[in-house]
């Protein structure tokens, strides 16, 4: 082959390049979401498998799948705690057992297929009961993802990409004024640069003339934003080639997402009244630490540090990359701002180590989506048949219940041993509001089909179930993405789920 | 019951136990059809499967497919296992990089699960015939491919006799992007189908040429340009293979030098790949999620149980709340062009060449045709087969619509990726 002649024409090589490793390649399909850092705490952890044996609430062959959803991606270690043995039944719904694992240790068995999935993984088994080795001292030390803390902070909400533009169109910076400015008299511009202006300048000129026209205000509610538009519209030329003005296009259709005031985000708002928010010692977790330091910002500023992303835009290559940069400056001066604050609070509480640099940087950026998971008072997670007769979570049922299109008779036709008869009565002559009638006949089928299939798994279920726990572990152990808040229901006879908040 | 296995080649009933119970029972929620009893188990065993796909979702689908109780599985890959697919397809090993997808994932199943016969087949699914997909009583989807979906959509509704209910093959679809996905059941001709919907799931948007040659501003720029116009230009006597490490590095180095040139940013390797490749993020809990679902359909069709899913199911495992589905019926199209009886109204500018217009065939949402042929009842306007009549209708390229039909004139296009033609209605934008 004449491989040589072209490559001629290629520069030497600027840097050695960096192919991926085999780990990278194996990887390389999670590693596009949750990035090297989350792939890092996942093999760092350690995760329990408790599997229960009482009659109806069966877990192994859900816990199993779970297990296989997290050994693939690559957890550190996982064991598998259950004093069961390997029966016939369990042959036809758990894919992580053969012929050959009969009457042997589930946990034992279940653990050596699961293992093979993945190399990169250790497996390991307990299969005495768990009233036997459940109060030894120590006995949960090893284990990731036990109890919930008060608090779970996660700065890497993974929002979507469409919310997350944070453009100041409203509160241009010096900087970025001094860039509409330069722009001149756009009248006089050939008809390239007039079609190579970013939306973003134009949008700021113009802003600029509707507010002389508006007594000093920007275009604020839904008429004012498609009037505003439709000068922006006006002002394209039509003598420029098909295509040439694209860049008006792109203004027009930016109009009612860009052009308001940049607002703090509900997680944030939520995070600032938090106590360890307000009140640092020396003990504080980093977390802490910056989200005061955000807070003050805020409170000085009146908005969270600049993210300094820029979309894409039509503009010359050196128009979008000046643009770029005045984003990017900016960024780095907020970030400055809240690392300055980060290190004399550091140093005040007296604090022996500072936090990295990465770290403030990487909250800055998602700082208007960050969220922070509460559990006042360390409540121990709920158990997993809810109700227990619970009096909080009894008197919501019946909203629960009658909201549209809801699906929660089944939570409680899954829970009916705690519900007491004479509120199963009332509840079920409340009036449904979608069908007309009572609740009945929603909750007597609920009742009927949860006690026909009781004690009987079937394998969809239990991989379905085993799916969406594995996404709420990744999200913990990553501390990535926004885990749920409540008990997932899933229906698999309508194929609908709903989150029950206890 | 006895806790002998195998008995002379036979498997115990005794392993079946879950499902049998909850298979001989009625449900207050399952169709007037539904029978409880061993004539149900009897029908599901009897139910011929087809699997397209044995990735991510087709290991999951082959698993559950195998302990929801079918016996009689097909599985249609044309895949080798490769490296980066064993965070997910855990049916596959290491020493298995290189092998057919649906060979080994066949063979692991059956071993598994005693009982079950999974029939693969390693090749494309335009391999086969109407007769050959007419043996199956549904058909799951699990693929990762738009145009093989459109193509055994467009296949199933053709198939359709309705003098003849067993030539209805009811279609199971799932498909995931991260921590998203859907499952959708389509009852060719009689609800929504994949092209009804198509959309739904419109293709990214292309960057102008333009801008990858005279004006990027993006690393994705940099990396198309290489891509699209450096390989072409410098390296036109190479076959571009991706998995081929030595011209990944060459775009990417193409790229790196072109970014720095224009001082832009975030080249990688990686970014490389994805770009080309258009690598979709993929993992095992998204993928169980779905397939679970789809299996769950496949159980319902075939022994009635419950009522199936009408019709879509969307699954967003990423959401601000944590969790959340939305499950939907898609409503049938008229003027779908594949199993509508009306032209798709389509608005055009008059001015625009032919060629130009079938340029933007493949973009817009509702058509993603990348080499369409055009004729109007009367003529053909642009034929790319045979090699003569191609010859004779290339002029037409490079006229306007109007000087070729009038407006709001009715066309088919044709695309070899699809056996059916498709009805445009052409609107003259005014």
């Amino acid at each position: 082959m004449t491989e040589e002649a072209p490559r001629e024409t290629t520069p030497p090589p600027l840097q050695p390049i960096q192919a991926p490793s085999a780990k990278e390649r194996k990887y390389d399909r999670q590693l596009r979401l949750w990035a090297a850092s989350g792939q890092r705490a996942l093999e760092e952890s350690h995760v329990l498998l408790v599997v229960g044996n009482t009659a109806g609430s069966n877990t192994s062959v859900a816990g199993a799948e779970t297990l296989k959803n997290l050994i693939l991606p690559s957890i550190g270690h996982f064991t598998i705690a259950d004093s069961a043995k390997v029966t016939e039944a369990d042959l036809g719904v758990n894919f992580f057992l053969e012929e050959s694992s009969l009457a042997k240790s589930r946990a034992e068995e279940t653990t050596s297929f699961l293992q093979e999935l993945n190399p990169d993984v250790q497996g390991h088994s307990i299969k005495d009961p768990l009233h036997d080795w459940l109060p030894k001292q120590d006995s949960l030390k090893p284990y990731n993802l036990i109890l919930l803390p008060a608090e779970f902070p996660i700065v890497d909400t993974h929002p979507d990409p469409e919310t997350v533009q944070d453009l100041r169109l409203l509160k241009p910076w010096d900087e970025l004024q001094a860039a509409e400015k330069e722009l001149g008299d756009l009248s006089q511009m050939t008809d390239h640069d007039h079609g190579h202006v970013p939306w973003l300048l134009l949008l700021l000129r113009y802003l600029q003339h509707w507010k002389q026209q508006h007594g000093g205000q920007y275009p604020s509610n839904f008429k004012e934003k498609t009037e505003f538009r439709s000068f922006v519209r006006d002002q394209a030329r039509t003598s420029n080639a098909e295509g040439g003005e694209e860049n008006f296009d792109e203004a027009c259709a930016a109009v009612l997402k860009s052009i308001s005031p940049p607002t703090l985000g509900s997680g944030c708002r939520e995070m600032f009244n938090i106590d360890s928010c307000t009140h640092l010692t020396q003990a504080s977790a980093n977390f802490w630490l910056v989200a005061n330091a955000i807070k003050q910002f805020y409170d000085k500023h009146e908005v969270l540090p600049l993210p300094g992303g820029l979309p894409d835009m039509k503009a010359t290559s050196a128009g979008y990359i000046k643009l770029q940069t005045i984003y990017k400056a900016k960024a780095r001066a907020d970030i400055a701002e809240v690392t300055d604050t980060v290190r004399k609070l550091e140093s005040s509480l007296g604090r022996p180590e500072q936090i990295a640099g990465s770290e403030i940087e990487q909250f800055c950026k998602n700082a208007a989506f960050v969220r922070v998971l509460t559990n006042h008072g360390k409540q121990p997670l709920p158990e997993l048949r809810l109700l227990k007769g619970d009096e909080k979570t009894l008197t919501k049922l019946p909203a629960m219940l009658t909201s549209f299109q809801s699906i929660s008779e089944v939570f409680l036709a899954m829970n009916i041993d705690f519900i007491p008869s004479s509120t199963l009565s009332e509840l079920k002559a409340l009036e449904d509001m979608i069908e007309g009638g009572t609740l009945e006949e929603r909750i007597d089928k609920a009742i009927e089909e949860v006690t026909r299939t009781l004690g009987h798994e079937m394998h969809n279920t239990s991989s379905i179930t085993g799916g969406m726990v594995a996404q709420e572990a990744i999200k913990l152990l990553t501390r990535q993405y926004v885990p749920v808040d409540g008990v997932v229901i899933w229906d698999g006879i309508r194929s609908r789920t709903e989150i029950v908040k206890i | 019951m006895a806790t002998d296995t195998i008995t002379n080649g036979t498997v115990s009933r005794a392993r079946w136990q879950h499902l049998d119970t909850i298979l001989a029972t009625a449900s207050p929620y399952a169709d007037e059809d539904y029978v409880p009893g061993p004539n149900t188990v009897s029908a599901l065993e009897s139910s011929k499967i087809l699997v397209i796909g044995a990735g991510g979702l087709g290991c999951e689908l082959l698993k559950n497919l195998a302990l929801s109780g079918f016996k009689d599985i097909h599985v249609i890959d044309m895949d080798t296992i490769d490296v980066s697919n064993l965070n997910r397809q855990f049916l596959f090993r290491q020493s298995d990089v290189g092998k057919s997808k649906a060979e080994v994932a066949a063979a692991f199943v059956e071993k598994r699960v005693p009982g079950v016969k999974i029939t693969p087949y390693n090749g494309k699914i335009q391999d086969k015939d109407e007769e050959y997909y007419m043996q199956f009583k549904l058909i799951i989807c699990g693929l990762d491919s738009i145009e093989a979906r459109r193509w055994i959509n467009s296949t199933l509704i053709d198939m359709v006799d309705e003098s003849n209910p067993e030539s209805l093959k009811p279609l199971i679809d799932g498909g995931t992007e991260g921590f998203k996905g859907q499952a959708r059941v389509i009852l060719p001709t009689l609800t929504s189908c994949i092209e009804c919907q198509l959309s739904m799931h419109a293709p990214r948007a292309a960057v102008p040429l333009c801008t990858l040659a005279t004006i990027p501003r993006q690393p994705q720029h940099c990396i198309e340009w290489a891509h699209i116009i450096a390989w072409p230009e410098q390296r036109k006597d190479d076959l571009l293979d991706m998995d081929d490490p030595e011209h990944v590095s060459w775009l990417y180095q193409k790229a790196l030098t072109r970014a720095q040139e224009f001082n832009i940013t975030g080249v990688t390797y990686a970014m490389t790949q994805g770009v080309v490749k258009n690598i979709i993020p993929a993992i095992a809990s998204t993928n169980a999620i779905v397939a679970a679902a789809c299996t769950n359909e496949a159980l319902k069709l075939a022994t009635d149980c419950a009522p199936f899913l009408s019709n879509y199911m969307m699954y967003t495992g990423d959401s601000e709340s944590g969790l959340y589905t939305y499950t939907f019926e898609a409503e049938k199209k008229d003027d779908c062009p594949v199993c509508g009886q009306l032209a798709q109204n389509i608005a055009v500018d008059p001015v625009t060449t032919l060629e130009d217009f079938l340029g933007t065939l493949a973009e817009r949402a509702e058509a993603q045709l990348k080499k369409p042929s055009i004729r109007t009842e009367g003529k053909s306007l642009y034929m790319r087969f045979p090699p003569g009549l191609e010859q004779s209708t290339r002029p037409n390229l490079s006229k306007k619509l109007e000087d070729l039909v009038s407006d709001g004139e009715e066309v088919g296009v044709s695309d070899p990726a699809f056996a059916i033609q498709f009805k445009f209605r052409l609107n003259f934008a005014k």
